[in-house]
């Protein structure tokens, strides 16, 4: 009964008796969720170029990161050193293609993801060579992203905004909007749609698929730019980063792998479903419980949709 | 063509053949001595100090003085990412090679290791952390944690609060204490002392763990420290946890002055919240900067002529110092078991005894050339660890603070828990060997 209780209907008193926490608890939600969805984001538009669940997202945030803060730590201005990353997450997507997806045209999906870890492990060593393994502090002052706080006062408390966070729905939301917009409404977009079809019936038509790959490789470049930027102002620059893109797993099998609109829906239904869980609910299992809450909630949603929540019912003929 | 291109196949097996031949065995006239270390990965935010330190003052001994009364000194790193499998791999492919002591930088390498040292006759020295139980000489005849155990430093920080309340232990009575850690074996290791505590002194605990993948995403806890208001917070953090939880503290505003961490946070860890995380408080028993004779000379032989990676500005942090302290141990636990054995090439069971006879005094560091770098280390066949004073310094937005006074362990209270934790490990290990090891009579 005490259990119930607690499970049932304690946790609602608290967001009763405390609602400023309450909104402080979906703020903080509502932001990890923005960022999870910008991780999810890469994964997605790689997928639906490649049917390829890219293992190296993860590792191309920290190395777009300490790219930007190496160019920056040469003496580079940092919006120069920004333009100059965004150039060489431009080569790292030709080199990517040139070098690994061509030679792979047309081989099962399994070799073009085991290609992804090659991937992986080539960029921490290459990284750690030209980086070190020295953590960063990400460079938030001079590319003028803001810090400190709005201390808002509500229901006889506060809720605190940190400005870095509003910066990071903003951007996000931006970015969101001009990738949807690019996929879907220009030549290129809808080049992508036909490849993540079929390779071949895309090449009939006379869509070239380097040219595709190289405009989503880079595309997934800038989006792990954006996330080492948000994530490295949050915390620090270091390889501990590529933990972070295992956040998008859950949201990606929420989401569905292939739709930019789900992982936003994802990130968000994770990030808010997580905090919330673990500031209400955690304390009754020891809390620490964030890190396996949003396979969870994943899966509940599975058994329902299990395509995901925006992802194609797959119909096949046997 | 085809010819050329069997030739290329052939350079290149011949060369992967070649690459990934095994090491040479040490040699017969050096002591061979691997050093587990962590450049790369999460944690290399704390374990470069701690490589360069460490490897920087044995090589320096080598340069300086020819290595350890006259036999070169073998290092070799073996790159772990605080990895516990990794570190395992590492003490595979180096315990071949008579090792004369293991250092693995990690608590969780550290308690596989715990019943293979035995077996294997090579000692390990886990300074300042792995099991706390393994203080106890007679039931853990290999194992060396100097200078005081995790559960010391649990205390010392109570003690620190306590005193700050305005008395002993007793004023801990009706406090909200909490506690974020890595929820890991490191993490995890003080709680049963931290429980003792609370209900010996009528505190209350509060425990906010941190998974290894949450390390950079705190929110959630820091949300629950906002809403618990726990009067003081205790951290054992390691790698980007510790920067990400300075940060979140800062964020909810958290009094810094009452944040105070096990001995772990780097200088950068500390300046992460800015100008908000002065204030924050870190246990240490060493000497932070680069102001004594014996660095010097590291800078002389070792760093000015290029013979390690170290970044030069890294030289006097706190890490590379605790780096220092770790191989000064080594050092003399090396000298110890030359003089006792009467042998110039020790081995792992020779610097057993060296380290279980380890007594370095004030006289001893200003031989080595660093006077007043720490305080005295002196371990017997019963106490592998000595649970040494530290002192509490704190960080004033630029640099480290030494507060004065120094904070002793609550040796009533922890000793008879680790004398109950050692116990309990061997019935739970059942079979657990008897100790046959002799003692020295230097010890």
């Amino acid at each position: 009964m005490d259990l119930a209780y607690k499970i049932l209907i304690d946790p609602f008193m608290q967001m009763g008796s405390a609602p400023d926490l309450l909104v402080q608890t979906l703020w903080e939600g509502l932001v990890a969720g923005v960022l999870y969805s910008l991780i999810a984001l890469g994964f997605v538009l790689i997928f639906k170029a490649s049917g390829v669940f890219n293992f190296a997202q993860g590792i191309m945030v920290v190395f777009a990161a300490l790219t930007l803060v190496g160019f920056h730590q040469l003496g580079v201005p940092a919006f120069l050193a920004l333009g100059l990353t965004i150039t060489v997450m431009l080569g790292l997507a030709f080199t990517v293609e040139r070098v690994m997806l061509r030679p792979l045209v047309n081989q099962p999906d399994i070799i073009l993801f085991m290609a992804t870890f090659g991937l992986t492990y080539f960029l921490i060593g290459f990284g750690e060579f030209v980086f070190g393994g020295n953590p960063k502090k990400m460079i938030t002052a001079d590319l003028y992203l803001p810090s400190g706080a709005y201390d808002i006062k509500m229901f006889g408390g506060f809720v605190s905004l940190q400005k870095i966070d509003i910066a990071a729905a903003v951007i996000v939301s931006i970015m969101v909007v001009v990738l949807a917009i690019f996929f879907q409404k220009t030549r290129i977009g809808r080049a992508l749609r036909a490849v993540a079809d079929s390779h071949k019936a895309a090449l009939s038509v006379g869509i070239s698929l380097n040219q595709i790959w190289v405009v989503v490789w880079f595309a997934a470049g800038i989006v792990a730019l954006v996330t080492g930027i948000m994530w490295g102002a949050r915390s620090e620059v270091s390889f501990s980063l590529q933990i972070i893109a295992l956040k998008a797993l859950p949201v990606l099998i929420l989401g569905g792998f292939t739709s930019i609109p789900g992982a936003i829906v994802g990130g968000l239904i994770i990030g808010i479903g997580e905090k919330l869980g673990e500031f209400y609910w955690g304390p009754l299992l020891g809390s620490g419980i964030e890190s396996w809450l949003a396979y969870v909630i994943a899966l509940i949603f599975l058994l329902f949709r299990p395509q995901g929540l925006f992802g194609d019912k797959i119909i096949e003929r046997i | 063509m085809r010819m050329k291109l069997s030739i290329i196949a052939g350079a290149v097996a011949l060369a992967t053949a070649m690459t990934s031949a095994p090491p040479p065995a040490a040699a017969q006239d050096s002591i061979y001595i691997p050093l587990f270390t962590y450049r790369t990965g999460p944690f290399s935010g704390s374990g470069i100090y701690i490589a360069e330190g460490m490897r920087d003052y044995l090589e320096m001994l080598n340069q300086r003085d020819g290595g350890i009364g006259g036999v070169k000194l073998q290092l070799e790193e073996c790159e772990t990412g605080y990895d516990t499998k990794k570190g395992l791999e590492c003490y595979e492919a180096v315990k071949d090679k008579k090792p004369v002591v293991i250092n693995p930088w990690s608590t969780g390498i550290t308690l596989p290791l715990i019943p293979r040292a035995a077996v294997d006759k090579i000692p390990v020295l886990s300074m300042a952390y792995g099991l706390s139980a393994a203080a106890v000489g007679d039931t853990f005849p290999w194992i060396f944690n100097p200078p005081a155990t995790y559960w010391d430093g649990g205390s010392m920080i109570l003690s620190y609060i306590a005193g700050k309340e305005g008395g002993g232990p007793e004023k801990l009575k009706g406090r909200t204490i909490g506690y974020i850690y890595l929820d890991a074996g490191f993490g995890k290791e003080p709680i049963p002392l931290f429980e003792q505590l609370s209900k010996d002194y009528g505190f209350t605990l509060k425990l906010y763990p941190v998974a290894g993948t949450e390390m950079q995403n705190q929110s959630s806890q820091w949300l629950n420290v906002r809403r618990d208001k726990p009067d003081y917070m205790i951290m054992y953090g390691w790698g980007a946890l510790q920067p990400t939880a300075v940060k979140e503290a800062v964020k909810i505003n958290y009094p810094m002055d009452k944040f105070i961490s096990i001995w772990w946070p780097s200088e950068d860890d500390a300046a992460a919240g800015g100008d908000g995380s002065k204030g924050f408080k870190v246990l240490n028993w060493h000497a932070v900067g680069a102001d004594f004779p014996a660095i010097a000379d590291i800078k002389k032989h070792v760093t000015d002529k290029n013979l390690t990676q170290t970044d030069k500005n890294h030289i006097g942090k706190v890490l590379y110092n605790r780096g220092i302290y770790n191989s000064i141990l080594i050092a003399e636990g090396i000298r110890n078991a030359q003089k006792l054995s009467g042998k110039k090439v020790v081995t792992g069971e020779d610097v057993r005894r060296g380290l279980e006879t380890l007594n370095i005094d004030a006289a001893r560091y200003k031989e080595m050339g660093l006077e007043g770098f720490a305080g005295p280390v002196k371990l017997t066949c019963q106490d592998h660890n000595g649970h040494f004073a530290t002192y509490m310094q704190e960080w004033d937005g630029t640099k480290w603070v030494r507060l004065p006074g120094e904070l002793k362990a609550m040796t009533d209270k922890v000793n008879p828990l680790l004398e109950a934790a050692a116990k309990d490990y061997t019935d739970k290990a059942g079979n657990w060997p008897k100790r046959t090891e002799a003692c020295d009579k230097a010890s």
